[in-house]
């Protein structure tokens, strides 16, 4: 009885194509239990985030109990269980765009926007999210606004381009 | 593949590129990218093709060449010429003074000791291959040591050279990578892994990323050989899930190996086989502990275990797992390569070859170095780096990340190498350094580190969990101007009992930013409890709000 629930629901939470996707990672390997992690990659890649028929449906893939994959996914700070806003704006707060000045990219855009880290805007216009380190030190302080970088940015200018972002 | 046929496609890549009187390079690492040398590329190209110059000009995308900051640079190979932050509209006249050198663009000063006072071991080929072409690698050395092991050399002669070389780990702390490597390869004949750590989770570091992006197949022939010097049959790298670049240029990489039987079954037509994965990671810093990395790859939270057992007895799902960090396997080649005695001839007694650091933070020139162990801090930051900007004055230097300590001016004379950094209370680590200034306060940086670490917790042990969380707090207290001489006491306690009781590295370091801002910066927490505030302006702490705190008691 047990092992019927446990396996059973293989088919996706609906007919959305791309739950094919999430169902070639879980088979490329092999619905092994260590796939959780890559799987759950997957389904954020092409849905943005991850919610709970998602959850449900990567471990009845990968035979893995729900609580194990509800841990993962909230273990890593990568995966996200929220949808984001239409537009994302990622501040690294990394030591090098710490001291050059990432706390007053934030209070800017929460002066605009009223939004703190990690927090979407009412109009579901615009999510900050903040980084621990982007890498791109050299070009502190940086910003990722819908995937692209922008270095060397000011607190003015960065509230400017996401605005131009917005309604261009 | 035999060694014949590996001098063939080197000969045949390199007279391919001769044939070019002018071979222009363009960064395309992930910097340099974001500032729009991709643009410049194809301006260059288009240019090319519309002027007529096609058999003239070669423009090719290469790796990291370290001056981030000045991004997006052009380098123009033929005459050793380096423009800095150039743009596409640059094209044309870039293209026209490709003899002389234009006069109206920006170009990095010849001679620029940030180039000159470089030792590059691990970067030798980084800015100058196309990271995405084997036949480039090839074309530089690459694969001859692999193929030369294989055939010529039994596992254990391989391990006997890595541990003559005197290489340490390059991840932070610095294990005898030999000794690691004979480990793993004498637990006999079994199941067993090669892990490479690619999780650069230290804020303020990037020199993985920079190695993957530029010449991924150096860190693929340093698992190979790795692989077959322990006896291992599989292998993964664990990449940060934020470097989706040098994910996509690792991915080409092991595909192109395996299409030349450098990767898979039956490697140069002999009896080893290894196969290789690539793990994408999940944005959690302690998975750049082994242990915790180990249950990451096993699909689980990566939270780390007691050691021992060593993962070089019992790893990954139980077996032998050799587990070394990008920049100790882009060692094996060259070492392989050069001899032994070659690489123990550079840096220091304890410390051998070279160490990468990414430069970054208040000093001129911003970017990737790689430098020879036992050079000084100040050579690094004033020749190499340029000095502080906008004629501020030096504070510390950052080494480390969160596991790391704040130099002093005090101390800048100190060489750097395992040992010395040590001995003031610092450490190695990954190699990010950030240089401050005086509008840094060395409170709000050990808060900020202790902040990260707080959030990083796995919450397994107990010490590291609660510990940072109350240390946190008393900092934030001090920070605030609103701490007496018994919190900083309780903070001097708590920094001694993370360090001892915590389960892993992340918890039993974790002070080390409080312990060494205290050790050479005390007066700055004394100025924030006494009354005095803040001397950068950054805390809250400003001297009359506790003098008004004072007032009723």
């Amino acid at each position: 009885m047990f092992m019927q629930t446990y396996l059973a629901p293989l088919a996706p939470p609906s007919a959305d194509k791309r739950w094919k996707t999430v169902e070639a990672t879980a088979r490329r390997y092999g619905r092994e239990p260590h796939a959780l992690i890559e799987t759950l990659h997957t389904v954020q890649e092409t849905f943005g985030y991850l919610n709970e028929s998602a959850l449900r449906f990567v471990a009845a893939a990968l035979r893995v109990p729900l609580s194990r994959v509800y841990g993962v996914a909230t273990f890593y700070h990568f995966f996200t269980l929220k949808p984001n806003g239409k537009h994302s704006c990622v501040v690294c707060t990394g030591t090098a765009c710490y001291i050059k000045g990432a706390a007053g990219l934030l209070a800017a855009i929460e002066k605009s926007r009223g939004i703190k880290q990690g927090e979407t805007t009412a109009d579901n216009e615009l999510s900050l999210i903040t980084a621990r380190c982007l890498g791109s030190c050299a070009l502190a302080p940086a910003a990722v606004l819908d995937g692209a970088v922008i270095g060397k940015v000011g607190p003015e200018e960065l509230v400017t381009r996401i605005q131009k972002e917005i309604s261009p | 593949m035999t060694i014949e046929e590996l001098r063939q496609i080197a000969e045949t890549e390199r007279a391919v590129q001769k044939k070019y009187p002018h071979r222009v390079h363009v960064c395309t690492a992930a910097s340099c990218l974001s500032c729009g040398s991709g643009e410049v590329r194809e301006a260059l190209q288009r240019e090319v093709a519309e002027s007529g110059m096609r058999n003239e000009v070669l423009v090719k995308g290469v790796g990291c060449m370290g001056l981030c900051s000045a991004g997006p640079l052009v380098g123009v190979e033929t005459e050793g010429r380096f423009y800095a932050n150039v743009k596409p509209q640059d094209a044309p006249e870039l293209l026209r003074h490709l003899d002389t050198g234009s006069e109206t663009l920006e170009t990095c000063p010849p001679g620029m000791p940030f180039f000159e006072r470089q030792t590059r071991i691990v970067l030798e080929n980084s800015g100058r291959i196309d990271p995405e072409r084997i036949e480039d690698y090839i074309a530089n050395q690459g694969y001859v040591a692999l193929v030369t092991a294989i055939t010529e050399l039994t596992p254990h002669e391989i391990v006997a050279q890595i541990i003559a070389s005197g290489l340490r780990g390059r991840g932070g702390a610095g294990y005898p990578t030999g000794l690691k490597w004979s480990t793993v390869a004498k637990t006999g004949e079994q199941e067993k892994y090669v892990i490479c750590n690619a999780d650069e989770g230290d804020p303020g570091a990037f020199m993985d990323r920079a190695v993957m992006e530029s010449d991924p197949h150096r860190v693929l022939e340093g698992m190979i050989i790795a692989a077959y010097a322990v006896g291992a049959q599989k292998g993964f790298i664990y990449v940060r899930a934020e470097y989706p670049l040098a994910m996509q240029r690792l991915k080409i990489a092991i595909r192109q190996a395996e299409r030349l039987g450098l990767l898979g079954s039956n490697i140069c037509h002999t009896r080893f086989s290894f196969h290789l994965d690539l793990r994408l990671g999940g944005g959690a810093f302690v998975c750049g502990e082994e242990t915790a990395l180990i249950a990451s790859v096993e699909g689980q939270r990566g939270m780390p275990r007691p050691r021992p057992p060593y993962p070089a007895e019992e790893g990954l799902w139980g077996c032998p797992t050799l587990i070394n960090n990008v920049e100790t396997f882009a060692n094996v080649a060259p070492i392989l390569r050069h001899g032994p005695q070659w690489f123990a001839a550079i840096g220091t007694e304890k410390s051998k070859g070279t160490k990468v650091f990414a430069l970054a933070g208040r000093v001129n020139h911003n970017g990737l170095i790689e430098v020879p162990m036992g050079i000084r801090l100040h050579e690094i930051i004033y020749e190499i780096g340029g000095g502080i900007p906008e004629g501020k004055r030096f504070k510390a230097v950052q080494t480390g990340g969160p596991s790391g300590g704040c130099i002093p001016e005090s101390q800048i004379d100190s060489p750097v190498d395992y040992e010395s950094l040590a001995k003031i209370g610092s450490i190695m680590g990954s190699g990010g350094m950030i240089v401050m200034d005086e509008t840094s306060c060395m409170v709000d940086v050990a808060k900020y580190f202790m902040e990260f670490c707080m959030s990083e917790s796995c919450g397994k042990c107990i010490p590291c969990r609660a510990g940072t969380q109350q240390m946190y707090q008393l900092l934030e207290k001090i920070t605030a101007g609103e701490a007496t001489d018994a919190d900083l006491a309780l903070l001097e306690e708590l920094c001694e009992l993370l360090k001892n009781t915590s389960l892993c590295g992340l918890g039993q370091s974790a002070p080390n930013p409080v312990v060494t801002t205290l050790r050479y910066f005390r007066e700055e927490y004394d100025a924030h409890i006494g009354g005095r505030g803040c001397a950068a302006g950054v805390c809250k702490a400003t001297g009359k709000k506790a003098d008004k705190q004072e007032l009723p008691a």
